[in-house]
């Protein structure tokens, strides 16, 4: 019983390594969509007039919306760690609850958003900007529904007692990834539907 | 219980308020006209919401110099990626 707290089970070491890990998975996620960045960079320098024109064809109004609701998501889950930090396990139950809710928002402009442009012709195939457009939208899209199964895996364990003012590194480590995926987004709304 | 000032809540909520402020912001300057000003400038906004969303979001700022260098090396990488594929498609 008197083996010293090792990188993995000392709590505090712990939870400073599990966001080590998490940063270093973000660095592989950055490069995930920066190779899809660097296709849009390569192709809009490319055919900077067809990329002017087709942009314009995006709703920007539903862009702008879904930026806020994925905004107001990352508040939410910021707000659900600080009240865990202070042991309130209920209410961060509740602000990731909020988080997912959001999330299944985000996702259901999007479908409207992708209808009424299947609806106008507008596929994968049409052009590079909208083939760019559907892929890095779905790929962010799918990092969205991953988000919510892991929030709402988090929400489950809290409601089992597993986490306190003292131990909480899932909470920590699942809302890094959220703020992430926001990140993106934060880049995506200007790159397709505000200079195309 | 308190392991975080109690500013904590506030500065989020004030971040937030940054955050809409900004994309407002960055929606309208896109209908007007700059040139090539108008990518810079949507840029701009969309680094300082990124950073933003690091710094006080994912508490990049309390962070040790380790954490750091795994979130700066990879934007690094993904600028020199850039770098070479435009160089060797501008350029061939």
């Amino acid at each position: 019983m008197s083996t010293p707290p090792s990188g993995h089970t000392d709590p505090r070491i712990a939870l400073e390594a599990a966001k080590l890990g998490l940063w270093t998975f973000l660095a592989t996620e950055v490069l995930l969509f920066g190779a899809l960045f660097t296709a849009y960079t390569v192709f809009r320098v490319k055919y900077p007039a067809l990329f002017q024109s087709e942009h314009l064809k995006l709703n920007r109004s539903l862009g702008t919306l879904n930026t806020i609701v994925l905004i107001s998501s990352s508040l939410a889950v910021a707000l659900g760690v600080d009240a865990i930090r202070r042991g309130k396990a209920r209410l961060l139950e509740k602000y990731y609850a909020v988080t997912v809710l959001l999330g299944a928002v985000f996702l259901c402009v999007k479908y409207i958003e992708w209808t009424e442009e299947f609806h106008h012709g507008l596929y994968p195939g049409t052009n590079i900007f909208f083939s760019l457009y559907f892929m890095m939208t779905g790929v962010h899209g799918l990092h969205v529904i991953l988000g919510m199964g892991v929030l709402s895996y988090v929400v489950v364990l809290s409601r089992r007692g597993r986490f306190s003012g003292s131990y909480h590194t899932p909470v920590e480590i699942a809302g890094l990834y959220w703020h992430f995926v926001d990140l993106v987004w934060i880049y995506l709304l200007p790159l397709l539907y505000l200079i195309g | 219980m308190s392991h975080q000032p109690t500013g904590a809540r506030r500065t989020y909520v004030t971040v937030y308020i940054a955050l809409v402020l900004l994309t407002v912001c960055t929606v309208l300057v896109s209908y007007v006209n700059l040139g090539m000003m108008n990518v810079v400038v949507a840029l701009l906004i969309a680094s300082v919401k990124a950073s933003l969303v690091a710094l006080i979001f994912m508490n990049l700022k309390s962070e040790d110099r380790l954490v750091w260098g795994f979130a700066l090396v990879p934007i690094a990488f993904l600028a020199l990626i850039m770098l070479g594929t435009l160089v060797d498609t501008v350029l061939r």
